[in-house]
């Protein structure tokens, strides 16, 4: 057909009818042969079979509502028993009466992390949104909050120091820098007093509920902080081993490579009874550490260690040339490493990095062996009611759903910011 | 192309000097006592075949590489382990590489600027209008919120040039910029680099480019075996090279 026109004049022709549409899908992917066909229907009736016996029993001859296990037998699913117990489940031992305070600390958790989750907050609202969501949630799961003024100091010579290396007289105003350098100064001289003893040891105390002590956390918002703040302290934590571990400096080289290897030689169990059991035998007496904090120390070591590690791979992946050509521009190691480096090693490690993630996420049930109680854990005490025994797989499957929820929109994310930071990028 | 200002530079001052500079490669001898004095505003072609140290050369003068004996001083300021002198020149000396290097996660613009900003700390609205300036220069002012990726490789290394420019470097190394592109955007290149030599930048170039070399080199430089064989004036050096190495060398490279 195309032989009738001449060179150089052929029209873009639409591609055959057939290809195209549902039915040219359905025919190229579905039933393309006999094999094919004979699999689809095959397959199709499987999972229709199957569908139907679950729908069967998790929703037409479920029972919903009952005084006890009593109610539920001879029926299908015993939804009853989520219904009696999801307060347990969702909050474990947290006092009844002050429950609202876990679940407006999740939603505020989970509020923290879809607002840090879009790209537009990646700068110092970031900042921001995590220091206000961190101190809301911690305030409601605690009841009450002490800042020490030493902190307070710390956090203003911190911020200060920050601020004066950051924001350059290049990118900043005068009087920014200034503001800044004023910051630094007056946690430095604060702190400086009040380890001379000039200034007291007070603290600002907000305290609007009555305390609940970690002990009597459970539930999801023990999993949601043990996995939210471990991972998000693990991730700088673990890009500076990765760094470290590609040092040219042998000392830092070593130290890294050895606790890397010494944390991913261990299982995170023994990690745990170690941060449990064997560091309060090294405190002196009378120092305490709450068990809590000790356990999310443990995580955040160990997860470290992983994330360093694939960070690592990210860093190898890169060409030498861009090591080189910010060499030649006369970049200094922090630039090269924050404006060239990590921006495109971070970038190739998104998908093994979110695996990792969801591994920690659902990793953080092992804290039970230290007697915290986090939501896989509650649910699993729901089942210890006698009244209610016999029904194991409805409370491990709401739990698995819970689960698969918070991981499946994780993998999605993981998906959608590759898609979105290689936008362009890509050849 | 025969334009070449035939100006005299002996009176110009030095801005590269090496003087006895040796390097090996584990056993091997990458660069045996190479001395070589460049002058402000002077255009070196290095040439040879593969393997003679002629990258490692220019990458010794801003440090990607390491010499381990000799001097090298560029621009007054004398090579050594101290970073703050490593700083210095690697400010005053622009690199042009291979492989374009060019930084895939950044816009054209945000790769020019980076630099500017960062290093000479300039604020962002000049370094923007040089590195517009500088891309209008190159002939791709519209393509400056593309990513490299989505330019064609001659594209790509004039983007490379010009992020090279927007620093305002005393001296150019071009380290075979137009071996890795496509042979219908080699001229794109070289014009830029032409232009930039008619405008007195002290240059650099390993390339096999000799129309390249007879248009704007005032010295072509032989490199074989870690060694600076032969050097003179374009006409002499393409008309009768004198060396037994560079005879066989311009054969090989200029009959095809």
């Amino acid at each position: 057909m195309t032989d009738a026109v001449p060179v150089g004049e052929r029209r873009q022709l639409a591609p055959p009818v057939l290809e195209t549409g549902a039915l040219g899908w359905m025919r190229k992917s579905l039933f393309s042969s006999w094999g094919n066909g004979i699999t689809t229907v095959v397959l199709a009736a499987a999972v229709l079979w199957l569908l139907s016996w679950f729908l069967n029993w998790a929703v037409f001859t479920a029972v919903w509502t009952g005084e006890s296990g009593q109610a539920c037998l001879g029926h299908g699913a015993c939804w009853a028993l989520i219904h009696e117990k999801y307060r347990l489940i969702f909050f474990g031992t947290f006092p009844y009466a002050q429950q609202w305070r876990p679940l407006f600390a999740v939603i505020t958790m989970i509020a923290m992390l879809i607002l840090s989750s879009d790209r537009r907050m990646w700068n110092s609202r970031l900042i921001l949104i995590w220091g206000i969501g961190s101190f809301v949630t911690f305030l409601l799961m605690f009841g009450q909050i002490h800042i020490p003024l030493s902190l307070m100091l710390f956090v203003a010579l911190a911020a200060g120091g920050l601020g004066m290396i950051l924001r350059n007289a290049a990118v900043a105003q005068p009087v920014e820098i200034n503001g800044w350098r004023a910051l630094a100064a007056i946690g430095a001289a604060g702190l400086a007093l009040r380890i001379a003893g000039v200034l007291p040891a007070w603290s600002l105390a907000i305290a609007p509920f009555s305390y609940v002590e970690t002990g009597l956390w459970g539930g999801l918002p023990v999993t949601l902080v043990l996995a939210t703040y471990g991972l998000a302290f693990a991730f700088p934590y673990g890009v500076l081993l990765a760094l470290g571990r590609r040092s040219n400096l042998p000392l830092i080289k070593g130290l890294c490579v050895g606790f890397i290897e010494l944390i991913r030689g261990v299982p995170l169990i023994s990690l745990l009874i170690m941060a449990s059991v064997m560091l309060p035998l090294f405190l002196p007496s009378g120092t305490t550490i709450d068990k809590f904090l000790r356990a999310q120390v443990a995580i955040i070591l160990f997860a470290g260690a992983y994330i360093a590690e694939i960070i690592r791979g990210g860093l190898q992946s890169l060409p030498k040339g861009q090591f080189e050509a910010a060499d030649a521009m006369g970049f200094n190691y922090v630039q090269k490493t924050l404006f060239i480096i990590l921006p495109q090693a971070l970038r190739v490690v998104i998908p093994p990095l979110i695996n990792t993630f969801i591994g920690f996420f659902k990793g953080t049930s092992l804290v039970l062996i230290i007697g915290i109680f986090d939501f896989l854990n509650t649910a699993n005490q729901a089942l210890v009611d006698p009244l209610w025994a016999g029904f194991p797989g409805e409370v491990y499957l709401f739990a698995a759903f819970v689960y698969f929820c918070f991981c499946f929109s994780m993998s999605r994310y993981s998906k959608y910011l590759e898609v979105e930071l290689n936008k362009g990028t890509r050849r | 192309m025969a334009t070449k200002a035939a100006h005299d530079l002996s009176n110009m001052p030095s801005v590269i000097t090496l003087k006895g500079v040796n390097k090996w490669f584990g056993q091997f001898h990458v660069l045996s006592d190479i001395n070589l004095d460049v002058k402000e505003g002077e255009k070196i072609v290095v040439c040879g075949p593969s393997g003679s140290g002629k990258s490692t050369l220019i990458r010794c003068i801003n440090r990607l590489e390491e010499h381990q004996a000799g001097d090298i001083v560029v621009d007054g300021v004398t090579l050594s382990n101290d970073v703050k002198n490593i700083e210095a020149i690697r400010r005053e000396v622009g690199m042009v590489f291979q492989s374009f290097n060019l930084f895939p996660h950044l816009t054209i613009l945000e790769n020019l600027i980076l630099a500017p900003i960062w290093v000479k700390k300039m604020p962002k609205k000049d370094a923007e209008e040089i590195a517009m300036s500088l891309l209008q220069r190159v002939r791709i002012p519209e393509q400056a919120l593309k990513y490299p990726g989505q330019l064609s490789g001659g594209q790509q290394q004039r983007v490379a040039i010009a992020r090279a420019l927007c620093m305002r470097p005393k001296i150019m190394l071009f380290d075979e910029p137009t071996s890795a592109l496509d042979p219908e955007m080699v001229k794109e290149v070289l014009d830029v680099m032409v232009e930039l030599a008619r405008e007195g930048m002290t240059m650099i170039c390993v390339t096999h480019e000799m129309g390249f070399a007879r248009a704007v080199a005032d010295r072509v430089i032989f490199m074989d075996r870690g060694e600076i064989v032969e050097q003179n004036e374009p006409e002499e050096f393409f008309a009768h090279p004198k060396n037994e190495r560079t005879k066989l060398f311009l054969g090989q490279i200029l009959h095809h």
